[in-house]
């Protein structure tokens, strides 16, 4: 059931043809920075801060793709907030090919087949 | 304490401690950036005390069972054990890995790098050099464990320890694999997250509880073995298939669903069957063994595990049901109560019998060790609460109303500061427990006495 999975998870569910080189280093951009110690990724994670895995959709990825991308890299660039009382991203510091790298990679994750997860748009 | 080697023990106990203080302070912190959520924003980030609370704890726990098998080992085999100086080697390099991986985290040292730097997958984020230490380690426990019970007696108890503690070292190797498409590595990534703690660290729970038993209540073997083998049954017959119950939603097929399903609802048997065993032993039991905060923890350990690992995950396991609860903080109530339930008790039971006998003394504290206990269980009952309504709201709000993550997470603050308030005493029992396993005060606790004992 393991490898049937792994075909299926390949095969069909991931566009794993859509897995570009870019998703790829927005994947290890994602580890290098532990990421998942705040964010969940389809509901994996710690559970401080909001869910990642359909985040281009939140940010109105089905109908504007490009525009959706443009506005998460822009959030992640201007984070921290430092508004007293509210939760604090770091900022990464990371430069504009590493910010559309992570923008492809949230593209790529959000339209995984998850089977209708998460019920909202809210994550 | 019959035999020289045992005193290997003492030693993977000690160190044990210091990181399981070490995890309880970070949690605290984290508990404490929840309801503050500008303290220490730029000094130490949440993601970066979240890696030491979590790692912390999976090593603390883990030298506790290498402590409780190199202390069992030599009683049940009845010989020394094969090399004590390997298992001193094997304690040094986990003690240099888990503080040199704590330090990568807090520095951020090396970061990127793909032998020197944090590796970032959950659980999982030790540098590569540190996980290829634990893989020597564990080589090193299992010869040493061989070996010995080669050459002497070979019971139960030490088969179903060797199976579990073996399976940890083997579903840790999926840890170094990978891929770029996060489905197939959240597939093999939980090979070693459920595996191990919904799979082989059972079998470890099953057999040191089982020693314990037969210690404690003087029941004969043959009674202990057959449980044991009862419950291994169960475990591995729910506990493999049950890793279905994470294949629901991360791009694995629609029929894991069913799967995950039935096997994990089935996963409470074992459980169940562990509180069974524990209390059918003392009622059995002739023997009225002094001590009396080693047969607490020991019940505990089985009530606590039935309730936190058990009832806490069978409430959210049901597909239909994680659709909504997934990823909330109902995931967060069950993770606390079945880690400390089964795992954390199991140690601090095995703990609080070994020692007496590793520093020569007659069982001593014992009302502080006592009270240790109920502050501790106490203390994270109460957290399980706070944080299962918080799930509740937060699921209800979040996941069927569509309300936004941070807006929902306003709204919760009071769950998050009596959250706080029962990690507080958590800590507190932490530290007395420590307090109460080293300081050297006698204080012997006869059967007459009004501490309960249950």
């Amino acid at each position: 059931m393991t490898a049937q999975s792994h075909i299926y998870a390949v095969g069909k569910s991931t566009n794993a043809d859509k897995l570009t080189e870019a998703v790829v280093r927005g994947k290890r951009l994602w580890e290098k920075h532990a990421c998942v110690n705040c964010h969940t990724i389809l509901g994996e994670g710690a559970y401080f801060a909001p869910e990642l895995g359909n985040v281009f959709f939140r940010f109105g990825g089905r109908e504007d793709p490009a525009g959706a991308k443009e506005a998460i890299k822009a959030w992640i660039a201007s984070q921290p907030t430092g508004i007293e009382g509210r939760r604090q991203m770091p900022n990464f510091h990371l430069t504009d090919a590493e910010l559309a790298d992570l923008a492809e990679f949230f593209e790529w994750v959000a339209k995984i087949d998850t089977q209708g997860w998460p019920p909202k748009d809210s994550g | 304490m019959k035999y020289q080697s045992q005193k290997v023990a003492l030693a993977y106990f000690a160190c044990a401690l210091v990181l399981f203080a070490a995890q309880v302070t970070f949690g605290l912190v984290l508990g404490y950036i929840y309801v503050a959520p500008n303290f220490l924003a730029e000094l130490l980030p949440f993601n970066i005390a979240r890696m030491v609370h979590t790692n912390a704890l999976i090593v603390w726990l883990l030298l506790g069972f290498f402590g409780a098998a190199y202390y069992l080992i030599p009683e049940e085999s009845e010989r020394e054990l094969h090399s004590p100086k390997l298992a001193y080697l094997q304690l040094i390099l986990l003690m240099v890995g888990a503080s040199a991986a704590v330090l990568t985290y807090l520095f951020n040292a090396f970061e990127g790098n793909f032998l020197l730097g944090k590796e970032g997958r959950e659980f999982l984020e030790q540098p590569l050099w540190v996980k290829l230490g634990i893989v020597v380690a564990a080589l090193i426990f299992l010869y040493n464990f061989t070996m010995t019970v080669l050459k002497g007696r070979k019971t139960v108890i030490t088969n179903v320890l060797l199976m579990g503690l073996g399976g940890i070292a083997l579903f840790f190797l999926f840890s170094l694999y990978n891929p770029s498409n996060l489905t197939v590595d959240k597939m093999y990534w939980w090979y070693v997250v459920h595996i191990w703690v919904e799979g082989v660290w059972e079998l470890v729970m099953a057999s040191v509880l089982a020693f314990m038993m037969l210690k404690l209540t003087g029941v004969d073997r043959e009674v202990v073995e057959k449980w044991l083998y009862v419950i291994v049954a169960l475990a591995l017959f729910t506990g493999l298939l049950g890793t279905g119950h994470h294949y629901y939603w991360i791009g694995t097929p629609g029929y894991w669903q069913w799967i995950g399903s039935i096997f994990s609802a089935l996963e409470i048997l074992p459980f169940f069957a562990m509180v069974l065993f524990t209390f059918v032993m003392v009622w059995k039991g002739r023997r009225e063994h002094p001590n009396k905060a080693a047969l607490l923890w020991a019940l505990g350990c089985s009530v606590l595990a039935f309730f936190g690992a058990g009832v806490w995950g069978f409430m959210h396991t049901l597909a239909p049901m994680n659709y909504y609860t997934h990823g909330t903080q109902v995931t967060a109530a069950h993770g606390h109560l079945a880690f400390f339930g089964a795992y954390v008790s199991l140690n601090l039971a095995i703990i609080s019998y070994a020692m007496p006998n590793l520093l020569g003394r007659a069982p001593y504290n014992q009302v502080l060790n006592m009270v240790s206990f109920w502050l501790m269980a106490s203390g994270m009952a109460f957290m399980t609460f706070t944080l299962t309504f918080a799930g509740v709201v937060q699921t209800h709000l979040q996941r069927v109303n569509g309300e936004g993550f941070m807006e929902v997470q306003d709204q919760l603050g009071l769950f998050y500061w009596m959250r706080f308030g029962s990690g507080v005493v958590v800590v507190i029992g932490a530290l007395l427990f420590i307090f109460a396993m080293f300081a050297p005060r006698r204080e012997i606790i006869d059967a007459g006495s009004a501490v309960p004992a249950e």
